[in-house]
């Protein structure tokens, strides 16, 4: 179908765009790299009456190490640029990101869908949000009263719903400490769906032992979620294929035509055993 | 001279668009999607449309020498970027079909042809920065696009025939700047 008819507002600043917003009020959508609010306005299942295009502000496309070794990552930056990762800035302490790039759509959805779009969107089994769960990243957002900083636990409120007001723009996430041992994998019925299911964890190794972690899983709630119970058993010297069947026990995940509650929660075991093989050999 | 941060577009608008290294003026609505603008306005119908909700793929074009889906981006994102469509491949524009095409012809990897112009732009933008893409490369990413015709196996030959062929007709170290060691 065709979209519903939108007024196209070109911003030139954050500022400026954050000011345009507060006056259009709920009308209003943000458009980054619209891979998901194209597809949604095509359908009509999205009707903003006005458009603020954000795609211009190259300030917001770029990714560095900040001081303390923790990633900052532009909104604007694509799939794809994490994935060639093109200046070389993410090394083994965020290899992690890079490889999960690949569960993102397909390579022509890398290539416009962009890291902060994904985030304010947040479908509840996207990888950044899951990612951004995992590894505690910080969002920097800015409005016409200023900027704040709102981690990622207080970020996500549920089915494509987040801290960001109206008339605020997502400008930077930062992942404020590198993750070597961290792997993401997921399950879909084809490659490049969304994931039926998503586990992502983070292993704290210290001399070839692990000594903790973080265990979150995306598809299982409206957001994706931390799960402390199978972290516990990481902590405790668990095995990987305890702490996967204790992440399958915490979690009620809803049940749709893909797939049951049972058939999601098995593949919760499954997956957040992967994950924490791949992680730890790392 | 506007001196507001943002420029506001009236209903309809006014957009420059680099087609195939042609500028184009062109009066439209915003909500126009880039296919639409490249089919309808600038006559361009080498792209095809297919789901438009970016499952298909049969609009790929690109955009700064990436394939994107040019449902899924409105037209008005487009300004200032350098737009190719299947139509710049054949070399005079519309006679000797290129390297790319001809593999397609000879590997059968088409038989209604509607998905056609989609893979090629995919394979396209995706070999000129993968040059050294191995048959699993070229595998994984036209799973990007919809074909119920050929099964994929001749499309993925055809692809890595014309990587081969290019990697060997290469007389200095295949792959440009942005070519990566694997």
């Amino acid at each position: 179908m065709k979209p519903a008819p939108f007024q196209y507002h070109r911003a030139r600043d954050v500022d400026g765009a954050a000011r345009l917003l507060a006056e259009l009020g709920d009308d209003a959508k943000v458009i980054a790299g619209g891979q998901s609010l194209v597809a949604m306005m095509n359908y009509r299942l999205a009707r903003p009456r006005h458009l603020v295009d954000i795609g211009g502000l190259r300030e917001l496309d770029r990714m560095h190490r900040d001081a303390d070794g923790g990633l900052r990552i532009g909104a604007l930056t694509t799939h794809h640029t994490v994935e060639t990762d093109p200046t070389g800035v993410l090394g083994a302490g965020f290899e992690v990101l890079r490889r999960a790039m690949t569960w993102i759509g397909h390579l022509p959805i890398r290539t416009r869908g962009t890291v902060g779009g994904s985030m304010a969107h947040g479908d509840a089994t996207a990888e950044w949000c899951l990612l951004a769960v995992t590894l505690g990243a910080e969002f920097v957002v800015r409005g016409p009263h200023g900027e704040r900083t709102v981690p990622a636990g207080d970020f996500f409120h549920g089915y494509y719903t987040t801290a960001l007001e109206p008339d605020e723009i997502l400008v930077e996430i930062v992942f404020p400490r590198p993750a070597p041992h961290a792997a993401l994998t997921e399950f879909a019925e084809r490659r490049g769906d969304f994931a039926l299911v998503a586990a992502t964890v983070d292993l704290d190794v210290e001399g070839g032992e692990v000594r903790g972690g973080r265990v979150a899983l995306g598809g299982v709630a409206s957001a994706a979620v931390r799960v402390p119970e199978a972290e516990a058993v990481l902590t405790d010297g668990g095995s990987f294929e305890a702490c996967a069947a204790v992440a399958a026990e915490a979690v009620e995940p809803p049940a749709d035509a893909s797939g049951s509650t049972h058939y999601r929660k098995e593949l919760v075991r499954t997956l957040v055993r992967r994950a924490c093989e791949e992680a730890v050999s790392r | 001279m506007n001196t507001d941060p943002v420029v506001t577009h009236p209903r309809l608008q006014l957009i420059t668009l680099d087609a195939n290294g042609e500028q184009h003026d062109v009066v439209t609505e915003p909500r126009r999607t880039l296919v639409d603008v490249l089919r309808h306005d600038l006559r361009l119908t080498g792209t095809h449309v297919g789901c438009e909700h970016g499952i298909c793929g049969a609009c790929t074009v690109l955009v700064d020498e990436r394939p994107v889906r040019a449902c899924l981006m409105f037209a008005a994102q487009a300004e200032g970027a350098r737009i190719r469509t299947v139509e710049s491949l054949s070399e005079d524009g519309g006679g000797e079909l290129s390297d790319l095409q001809r593999a397609f012809t000879d590997h059968h990897a088409l038989q209604c042809g509607f998905c056609t112009p989609g893979f090629l732009m995919l394979a396209e933008g995706f070999l000129a920065e993968r040059p050294e893409a191995t048959k699993e490369e070229i595998r994984e990413v036209v799973a990007a696009n919809l074909c119920r015709c050929t099964g994929y196996q001749t499309i993925v030959e055809a692809i890595d025939a014309c990587a081969t062929a290019r990697r060997g007709a290469c007389v200095t170290p295949c792959g440009g700047p942005d070519s990566k060691e694997h």
